[in-house]
């Protein structure tokens, strides 16, 4: 196929990333919260912690279309893996989120290439059982997870051999902060690249990408499993900030709350994370401290209304709704 | 002498209900082969057989010569056998370039790269460019599915499967939905597909069929009333008495 | 003479057979529910929730006799179960699973809400009329009245449920609708009526369960997702739509929950869990439930 010119599409045609202002923006927001707010900086890194969470089931929900309810088990497991990789081999903390995201990488494989089969109704609940049986699992078994009282002590290194994790918390949240950078980046590249392409294609029309040649269930499992090595890492940096593992990151109710988080912000579009779980979490901090009965009618309305009015999330009011594609 | 495409006694039940009845199709390579027939007689049933959707109760399949009865469906798009559907089966979401884009990435192997823009891959954008070009699609590569008319969309939905380059073409009903007096669009994009490219379709429009096709098989309840070039299918007397409703066997 | 530790394990299957019972009432209205008209519907432990709480309110502050208060709190919850059919369900019907799931955990979070506002935080226990506080004895085994009493209502209502979809003209409505939307609409079906009503029948059962159910499954403000996995279990493996898979499902969840309590109180959670995985691989639309 020899072409004379090279005919050039219109912008927009395809995923052609540039950057531009909103790129740079939430980096910008989180340095400046380093310097404005300094006695603020565990609860940051914390939210950190669970934009890496959300950016990690946006990439199997928004990206793949895969309805999960079931990620927390992921997370749970890189946190209980970077907690007894720091206990029983070394505290060095690099090491314990790249064990974390192997750990949760391998389940997310494992489960993957058996419950994707499965689709709609009948995947949700198997995501459930899965998330549920590894929490009891977990509970069982003492000797490794410390069972209902879960594991503490886990004290992380200095980073890199020289930054020490200080009372303040600094270092931990820009360790929490360039993990989430890498992150993003990983995502990011996925994304815009042909295999994140084939990804929406799944998602958009999982019929047509079958005539089309591609193997359906092979792409969902590979998203699957990307997207739980990143929420392993997750885990695994939650277990090295809060220096404890319990049996609460191994939870339906996590699965469902991480959910919750990323819809407010926006499936599908890589900064709805960085906007809906700020935003809840901090909200969350304040009405917390309140009541937190009043937080859960609130956030229960909100998730009423934004299903009816924004399904898209915060980030696409105005857009079209969420509802299953393939229809013309 | 190998065909395109061939079926030996292929047959379909459906419980008890025979929905294709020994159905030997011969395409030869570079065929224009129409099939036509009454609601019911299971045409889209043939072209699912054929890409390997459904499982075939008993006969073959046989694409250039080789058996593919027990190839699954993507393995038969690999081997050169692309179907459109009879409704819009688009990838409604993304833009028109990007449903191409699909398609042609998989032809060149570079679907599962997790790396590199898909936008600056000079391969697929080329490919993309010169198939939307082809189809004067050109203006609405950056369009949503969503925001295109039916007629546009219809014309989607062939170039998608024409973006994998196949060998034999299963067309279903291409002109379905469009008014008998626009479907020039379709008609011409017909009319400038290789003729190395084998093509059967199933249509109701007859004035398509009677432009376009060189052959044509008469389907009627699951089973070939009659072949044959379209001279003699259009003075076949019992083709007249199918389509006017008389009884072909009293 | 029947040993200790037998008649122990006979009063555990009894237990476990009540709480099988209980479980199958909270969940036969979803399982019908969800295979009618195909919502996933992750507040229907809600609608036992309130079905609890009326009944403690009629039988407390308005201090009825528990005959009455029990069928006073289902229609309560019926009609509160239609009006939220009509309105906030209807919104989400044509949608994906994600929406579903959202809407009905959104609703769920605002039911937990509402009843920690209504009446407080701790567990709330209904009062039981005396003639059901005795224990009947059956040889050397104490069985509670109120638990006989549990099960007969309870597989009363199975019957009465299976009788009504495969014997009157009503059921068959329903099971052609459910097979056939479209259609059914067309040979004169009022579909829409008939979901909301199916509904509102679905909500009335999972609120007799959770008032009658009050002293297996406690009632707080948390009722709403404490049971939420189970019940979504039993429907799944017992399949949508499927009164005797709900019942079967319901009773071998029951018995092994019982039993895991008392002899294995770590192992009983795994077994259900690792069953209900290999039998959902293996079957997805569970024991008996068919293919949308």
């Amino acid at each position: 196929m020899n072409l004379p010119t090279s005919i050039l599409l219109p912008a927009g045609a395809l995923p052609h990333y540039r950057l531009g202002v909103m790129d740079v923006l939430p980096w910008i927001v989180a340095l400046g919260v380093f310097f404005a707010f300094d006695t603020y900086l565990s609860l940051g890194a914390q939210i950190l912690t669970m934009v890496i969470f959300g950016l990690s089931l946006d990439l199997a929900l928004g990206f793949a279309g895969i309805t999960t309810l079931g990620h927390a088990a992921f997370f749970g497991i890189g946190a209980y893996a970077a907690g007894y990789w720091n206990l029983h081999f070394t505290a060095e903390p690099l090491s314990g989120l790249l064990v974390a995201g192997l750990a949760a990488g391998a389940i997310g494989l494992l489960s993957g290439a058996l419950l994707l089969r499965t689709h709609g109704l009948a995947l949700l609940m198997l995501t459930m059982v899965v998330t549920v049986l590894l929490h009891e699992v977990a509970n069982a078994w003492g000797s490794v997870t410390g069972g209902a009282d879960g594991l503490s002590g886990v004290m992380p290194d200095a980073l890199f051999r020289v930054f020490q994790f200080d009372l303040f918390g600094k270092t931990a949240y820009l360790y929490a902060l360039g993990v989430l950078f890498l992150v993003f980046l990983v995502v990011r590249m996925v994304v815009n690249s042909p295999f994140g392409l084939s990804l929406r294609g799944v998602r958009e029309n999982a019929r047509r990408m079958h005539l089309v040649g591609a193997s359906v269930h092979l792409r969902l499992v590979a998203a699957y499993a990307i997207s739980a090595i990143l929420a392993g890492i997750a885990g695994g940096l939650a277990a090295q900030l809060t220096r404890t593992v319990s049996l609460d990151r191994l939870t339906f109710q996590l699965s469902g709350d991480i959910l919750i988080m990323l819809i407010i912000g926006g499936v599908g579009r890589l900064y709805g994370a960085f906007i809906g779980i700020p935003l809840y979490m901090l909200m969350l901090d304040r009405a917390a401290a309140v009541n937190p009965f009043h937080w859960m009618f609130f956030v229960g309305l909100a998730l009423i209304l934004l299903v009816r009015f924004a399904p898209g999330g915060l980030l696409a009011l105005g857009d079209r709704g969420w509802g299953k594609g393939g229809k013309q | 002498m190998s065909y395109a495409l061939e079926t030996r006694g292929l047959c379909k039940r459906f419980g008890a209900i025979q929905v294709t009845s020994n159905v030997d199709l011969k395409i030869a390579h570079g065929a224009r082969h129409a099939l036509i027939g009454p609601n019911g007689a299971g045409k889209t049933t043939l072209v699912n057989l054929c890409t390997g959707m459904f499982k075939p109760s008993s006969g073959a399949i046989l694409l250039n010569g080789s058996d593919i009865t027990a190839i699954s469906p993507q393995r038969r798009v690999g081997g050169g056998l692309v179907r459109t559907f009879q409704i819009n089966t688009l990838f409604s979401g993304l833009t028109v370039a990007e449903n191409l884009a699909i398609p042609v990435a998989q032809r060149l192997g570079r679907s599962w790269r997790p790396w590199g823009r898909t936008g600056s891959d000079r391969a697929v954008s080329e490919n993309v460019a010169r198939l939307l070009e082809d189809l004067k699609l050109l203006p609405l590569a950056a369009k949503k599915i969503a925001d295109l008319a039916y007629g546009q969309r219809r014309l989607v939905e062939i170039a998608i499967a024409l973006a994998l380059e196949p060998k034999v073409l299963l067309l279903d009903e291409p002109a379905a939905g469009i008014p008998n007096g626009e479907s020039g669009m379709i008609l011409d994009l017909l009319e400038r597909l290789p003729q190395d490219m084998s093509i059967v379709f199933i249509e109701h429009d007859m004035n398509l069929v009677f432009r376009f096709a060189k052959t044509i098989s008469v389907l009627v309840e699951g089973a070939v009333l009659v072949e044959g070039s379209v001279a003699d299918i259009r003075h076949d007397q019992r083709v007249r008495d199918v389509y006017l409703g008389r009884r072909h066997h009293d | 003479m029947l040993s200790a530790q037998f008649i122990s394990l006979l009063t555990v299957l009894f237990d476990g057979v009540a709480f099988g019972m209980i479980l199958f009432l909270i969940s036969v209205g979803l399982s019908i529910t969800m295979g009618v008209m195909r919502v996933v519907n992750l507040a229907h432990c809600g609608f036992a929730m309130i079905g609890g709480y009326l009944t403690y309110a009629l039988t407390t502050m308005a201090a009825l006799p528990f005959a009455l208060a029990v069928p006073l709190a289902v229609v309560g919850t019926m009609i509160i179960g239609a009006i939220l059919e009509r309105t906030v369900y209807s919104w989400v019907y044509g949608q994906s699973e994600l929406g579903q799931v959202l809407m009905t955990i959104g609703l769920t979070f605002v039911m937990i809400a509402g009843a920690n506002a209504l009446f407080g935080s701790s567990i709330q226990s209904i009062p039981v009329p005396s003639a059901l506080r005795e224990t009947v004895q059956l040889g050397p085994v104490g069985l509670p009245v109120y638990r006989l009493f549990l099960i007969a209502v309870a597989a009363a209502c199975g019957v009465a449920i299976w009788l009504a979809l495969e014997k009157t003209e009503a059921g068959a409505k329903l099971r052609a609708a459910v097979d056939n939307a479209k259609m059914a609409g067309c040979i004169g079906i009022n579909v829409k009526a008939l979901f909301a009503l199916t509904f509102a029948i679905g909500c009335g059962f999972a609120g007799l369960g959770g008032a009658l159910g009050a002293d297996i499954f406690p009632l707080e403000p948390f009722y709403a997702l404490h049971y939420l996995v189970l019940v979504l279990i039993v429907v799944s493996v017992g399949g949508l739509g499927s009164i005797k898979g709900t019942l079967l499902a319901s009773l071998i969840l029951g018995l092994i929950d019982t039993l895991g309590r008392y002899y294995l109180p770590t192992g009983g959670g795994i077994v259900i869990y690792l069953a209900t995985l290999m039998l959902l691989l293996a079957r997805p639309h569970g024991l008996f439930g068919r293919p949308a």
